[in-house]
């Protein structure tokens, strides 16, 4: 059986495949033998099948595994909280909250506090960043409505060197934020509806 | 006896929810290279990426054990791309091939040798770019197919099943494919461009 270029190229792919009939694969073996051009067809199209099948060719973007995951556990039905996760969720917003009230000032070099009626909060992020004003005592988180003397000037530096000047919690926006916090915690690990 | 994948899926449909991440793991990136392929873009093939996985999970009593789940997952993935495609660019220009007529001989081109691409050139971007080019570059018809075979190995006859044509349409178009991409690429990446230098001399980036 003797093929000619023509019938090689409609047939390389199969030839690939390994789907096509002993004689015909002997043929185009020998035609491969002889014919300089379709063996070179054949090398490339073997090489180019090689490299698209290689899996570094299609890269994700980064942080798409993650983002897959977010959208999943949004549209999941969420678990039942179980007694124990209850118990673990109240447990550490009650930390969290508490934290913020009935704290002792027992500390590392800190000024004393601005405000006699004040506590000192426990368990601030130390690097959240937070505004003080003017001759105010409190710190805040960026946008609470209750941030007094705006006109003699914003300060913002982190919650720990905050509390190292002395200065209290505003116990609006920081309990605010520290609740959602908490609550945003407990919701993703299914301890909150 | 029941494979890990059955056992996964009959644990997730009995409740136990959590575990569809274990089953979608391995075919993460599989799913979204398929999309990505189809739509050659990659905002797109993320958010179809992530409504395929999702469909999968809301449709997972379908699934039929004796298919392959990464065959199932990449067939929704297909559907959705095109889908896609068919919504936002109704009035896409058809790329090479698009127009040619039906089925019929298609003739590769002459080139010098091209052998042996080592597959670390993949870890040249400017190769990465090149192959993901050249397939950008096929029309529709084609880049599935060659995509679904050669990228995502299903067999001749689960691509058929996928894209809903002949087994004989399916090796028509991956042989027209095959050649179309080597005539594109055998050019660029035949003899002189592996045996560049990557610096010059006196110019290294340390």
């Amino acid at each position: 059986m003797v093929v000619t270029c023509e019938q090689v190229w409609q047939e390389i792919s199969n030839y690939l495949e390994n789907d096509i009939d002993s004689a015909l694969r002997a043929a185009m073996d020998e035609h491969f033998r002889e014919c300089k051009r379709c063996s070179s067809v054949l090398e490339g199209t073997k090489n180019l099948v090689e490299l698209y099948e290689d899996e570094r060719l299609f890269h994700a973007p980064l942080g798409y595994s993650w983002r897959l995951h977010g959208k999943l556990a949004e549209y999941m039905p969420r678990p039942k909280g179980t007694a124990r996760g209850w118990l673990v969720a109240v447990a550490a917003i009650g930390l969290i909250v508490g934290g913020l009230g009935i704290a002792t000032h027992a500390s590392r070099n800190r000024a004393p506090l601005l405000s006699q009626h004040a506590q000192p909060g426990r368990r601030i992020p130390k690097d959240l960043a937070v505004l003080v004003t003017g001759d105010s005592k409190v710190f805040h988180v960026a946008g609470c409505p209750f941030i007094h003397d705006k006109d003699k000037g914003i300060q913002t530096m982190t919650a720990a060197q905050a509390e190292d000047e002395g200065y209290v919690p505003c116990v609006r926006c920081l309990g605010k934020y520290l609740l959602e916090s908490a609550k945003a915690f407990a919701k993703r690990h299914g301890w909150l509806a | 006896m029941e494979s890990r994948e059955q056992e996964l899926v009959r644990r997730i449909l009995n409740g136990d929810a959590e575990k569809f991440y274990e089953l979608i793991r391995p075919f993460e990136r599989r799913v979204y290279a398929a999309a990505f392929a189809i739509l050659r873009n990659e905002a797109d093939a993320e958010d179809v990426a992530q409504e395929a996985i999702l469909k999968a999970f809301a449709n997972l009593r379908q699934f039929r054990a004796e298919a392959r789940f990464s065959t199932w997952l990449i067939q929704i993935t297909v559907n959705e791309a095109r889908m896609r495609l068919r919504r936002s660019h109704p009035e896409v220009m058809e790329p090479i091939g698009e127009h040619e007529d039906g089925e019929g001989a298609y003739l590769p081109r002459e080139f010098p040798d091209w052998r042996e691409v080592p597959s670390e050139a993949l870890e040249r971007k400017e190769v990465r770019e090149l192959l993901l080019e050249a397939l950008a570059a096929l029309g529709n018809k084609y880049r599935e197919v060659f995509v679904l075979r050669d990228v995502q190995h299903l067999s001749i006859e689960e691509v058929s099943q996928t894209l809903g044509i002949s087994t004989a349409s399916v090796k028509t178009r991956l042989l027209r494919a095959r050649l179309m991409l080597r005539d594109l690429l055998a050019p660029k990446l035949a003899a002189g461009w592996f045996s560049r230098v990557p610096f010059r001399k006196g110019d290294k980036p340390w």
